[in-house]
């Protein structure tokens, strides 16, 4: 029997979902009337012959969800295998982090976006720049999280390894790795999250196929259900491929889980 | 804690190089740290000499550099002036880079077990890791050692999470004993127990010391520990810390709860008491904290 | 006499040759990129005295302003109403999971279509980015409140309104600061494609006219604006932080 917040959220999404409908269909306001209500956008998104052509029984439909799959794993995978090792160094070695974080410093606050145009004209295509702007944002999150990670491991660990007769490399699998883990999969859901918002936004301003690119032909084609479904639809996979890397988070770190469960 | 104890005094009776194990000579050390332009001076010109298999237990204030001293034994750190032998060989001069190792090893005070290992992962830690063992023979060792040591190898499996802190400072112990070390350092190691815990720990500890002798260098804020334990008790002075009173502990071992009651146990508290409190005041006069 | 962080500089010196290297040699690639001279002379030649340029400073920083101000108005009650109150918890706190992994810029059609000037949609984007993220932040900090500061409060005979003052209020404030941190990155990035895709004046705008016209030099020197724009908000923002917390090193 399921219990009260089950039931409050449902009567939470109904009533999100009725105001919305409200608002376009009851508000005397000119430029509501334009939105689509979520009745239409419910059955266009389930019917097996869309008025405007994407639904989940079109082809078309995961055509599109694929490219942006594609892309945002590249992306982040890239991200990823710089990153991660990059972060190690940089909290590791105080003189490496000297020399980083200036350069670093520098880039970062340039949003990732306003890379879209140079990056165009640099790879000379429209693919790999929107994946390279992509992979910023997300190389900036995944390293920044895992120098945290790894400055805030207690400096008894590396003591304790040293007179224990670990090498340098040992520590590195040892202590570091472990030790940073947490902060590294937070970092890496970050990034996961950040890559998604970016990559839908270099889609609309750049690229054939993808999610954004549907928002943005939708809205010029004046399919306005579609938009909808687009952006619910990035949405969830949003959401999925950060709870995908918490759950893998999850696994590899059970002694977390362990210690968590019996403080409580 | 016994019986492990005893295996090792076998062992090492059977060992040429044990035999000279653990006399450590401190001779004139003084560290100064330089952050940011400040010249700290943390130590200073102390020398200490611990015959092989004694119990030192070094008190003080807060901020008189005891965690410092042990850094510089432990060779986690370099000495800024004088040397430190142990067994004849150097070990730390000022130009002479940090070298920590397996011949002194520390338990530390806010425990240092490897969260992400599980106990037994941590105990077999050591030897694996200089290879003086393979895997399986270093876990089949380890478990011995905690079984031995009041059945701890019930817990070999899990995370140190989910021990309490007596049990996970008593595999703490292990894993260092299991190496086999010349001198044994302890960083206020009971500091953050409760007193039941703690006396049933300083039991332990007394057995093991008891048993095999291994030169032991302990550090506390805890005067009473400090006489109960050890054999000589060492009153830092306050910033920058030299040695201001070596106090010889005259208790006959083996060491009893009862002897907390006798006259000259009270009488050493006195001594040490009044030592430790002159500079405690002066510490708290001008606000030292303890390092971290 | 503060110590200069020379590696750092190295560093640095070390992208711009970088750069340089690839202009003059890297091939087709780089053929149409300006150096980092050129750049400068073009800016000095056509931006630093063009009014125009001056003011699109001034419409992106207001939109950012709006947005953000905004954001943080509506996003930071919002945020408390959720972590102190459980029925508004239950009923609310799905929709707002359910809406905060869509990306701000998938919602721009549909701001275009609802609101009524071209201004506001912008201005409604911007609000999205830090709004999602102050209302978490904030949610997250009020369920860390220790409980036992509130028993405490409690026992000691505290009012409600009055717990909610000067305990409740105060504990959120890191929570905040981190907040807005995070937002005003995010709602730099957000601005800065919006105008692209819909607006015809701004930074954003300006760098996007460079690349349709092919002068890279104007997409560089738009580029360079934004990360300075950005910055100078993030030290805003960290200003503010440090004002709120004296007791934070």
């Amino acid at each position: 029997m399921p219990n009260r917040r089950f039931w409050m959220m449902w009567f939470g999404y109904l009533g999100a979902a009725g105001l919305w409908y409200a608002s376009v269909k009851w508000l005397p306001i000119a430029s509501f009337r334009r939105l689509p209500d979520p009745f239409t956008v419910i059955t266009e998104w389930l019917s097996p012959n869309p008025k405007y052509g994407i639904s989940i029984f079109t082809h078309p439909y995961y055509l599109h969800i694929l490219h942006s799959t594609y892309r945002a794993i590249a992306a982040f995978l890239l991200a990823t295998l710089l990153g991660v090792p990059l972060g190690i160094c940089m909290g590791w070695s105080r003189h490496f982090h000297r020399y980083a974080n200036s350069l670093l410093g520098l880039l970062r606050p340039v949003p990732p976006l306003a890379w879209v145009p140079l990056a165009i004209l640099i790879f000379s295509g429209t693919e790999s720049a929107v994946i390279f702007v992509t992979f910023l944002v997300a190389f900036f999150a995944t390293t920044l999280n895992t120098v945290a990670g790894v400055t805030s491991i207690e400096p008894d660990y590396f003591r304790a390894s040293a007179c224990l007769g670990a090498s340098r490399k040992d520590i590195l699998f040892d202590v570091i790795i472990p030790g940073a883990m947490p902060n590294i999969f937070t970092g890496l859901q970050i990034a996961m999250g950040a890559a998604w918002f970016s990559l839908a936004a270099g889609e609309m301003i750049a690229a054939q196929y993808g999610l954004g690119f549907l928002i943005m032909e939708s809205y010029n084609l004046i399919q306005f259900p579609t938009i909808v479904i687009a952006m619910a639809t990035l949405g969830i996979v949003g959401f999925l491929s950060s709870a995908l890397i918490r759950m893998l988070g999850n696994r590899l770190m059970r002694w977390r889980e362990q210690s968590l469960g019996f403080a409580g | 804690m016994v019986s492990a104890a005893t295996e090792l005094a076998s062992r090492a009776s059977r060992s040429k190089e044990a035999s000279a194990g653990g006399y450590l000579t401190i001779r004139n050390v003084g560290k100064t740290y330089d952050a940011d332009g400040t010249c700290v001076e943390a130590l200073k010109n102390c020398s200490i000499d611990v015959k092989a298999g004694a119990f030192v237990a070094i008190v003080g204030p807060s901020g008189c550099g005891k965690s410092t001293l042990l850094n510089m034994i432990a060779g986690f750190d370099t000495v800024s002036s004088g040397e430190i032998y142990m067994d004849g060989r150097l070990v730390a001069a000022p130009d002479l880079p940090p070298q920590p190792g397996p011949d002194r090893v520390v338990v530390f005070q806010n425990g240092a077990l490897f969260p992400w290992k599980t106990v037994l992962e941590n105990v077999s830690y050591g030897p694996v890791r200089q290879k003086v063992l393979t895997r399986k023979q270093a876990k089949k060792r380890a478990i011995d050692l905690l079984r031995q040591c009041g059945g701890l190898d019930a817990v070999a499996g899990s995370y140190p999470a989910q021990l309490s802190s007596g049990m996970q400072r008593r595999v703490e112990v292990v894993r260092a004993l299991i190496n086999e070390p010349k001198v044994l350092l302890l960083d206020e190691p009971f500091r953050a127990m409760d007193t039941v815990s703690k006396t049933t720990m300083h039991q332990h500890l007394l057995e093991m010391y008891r048993i095999c002798r291994k030169t032991i260098v302990f550090i506390t804020h805890d005067l009473e520990e400090a006489i109960y334990l050890a054999d000589t008790v060492i009153v830092m002075t306050t910033r920058p810390g030299t040695i201001k009173h070596i106090i010889s502990v005259t208790l006959q071992r083996p060491r009893l709860p009862k002897m907390l009651f006798s006259h000259d146990y009270l009488e050493l508290k006195r001594q040490a008491a009044e030592s430790v409190h002159a500079e405690a005041r002066k510490a708290f006069d001008r606000g030292e904290r303890e390092q971290a | 006499m503060s110590r200069i962080n020379w590696r750092g500089a190295a560093s640095v010196a070390g992208f711009v040759l970088l750069w340089e290297l690839l202009v003059r040699f890297g091939g087709g690639r780089f053929e149409g990129i300006p150096t980092l001279a050129e750049v400068l002379r073009a800016f000095g030649d056509k931006y630093l005295t063009n009014a125009q340029y001056w003011q699109s400073w001034i419409v992106s920083f207001e939109r950012v302003g709006y947005g953000f101000v905004a954001s943080q108005l509506l996003g930071i009650p919002l945020g408390l109403l959720l972590g102190t109150r459980k029925i508004f918890h239950e009923v609310v706190y799905p929709v707002v999971e359910l809406l905060r992994p869509i990306p701000p810029l998938a919602w721009v059609p549909l701001s275009i279509l609802f609101w009524p000037t071209t201004e506001l949609s912008i201005i409604f984007i911007t609000f999205i980015g830090p709004f999602f993220i102050i209302v978490i932040n904030v949610h997250d900090g009020v369920r860390n409140i220790r409980k036992e500061h509130l028993w405490l409060a409690r026992s000691l005979g505290a009012r409600p309104r009055y717990i909610f003052r000067r305990i409740i209020l105060p504990s959120l404030i890191p929570s905040i600061a981190v907040g807005m941190t995070l937002g005003i990155a995010v709602t730099w990035n957000v601005v800065i494609a919006a105008e692209m895709i819909a607006s015809d004046v701004g930074l954003g705008r300006l760098t996007w006219e460079g690349y349709v016209s092919h002068t890279a030099t104007t997409v560089i020197v738009g580029m360079i604006s934004i990360g300075l724009a950005g910055y100078l908000s993030t030290l805003a923002v960290a200003y503010a932080e440090k004002k709120l917390m004296p007791w934070r090193k």
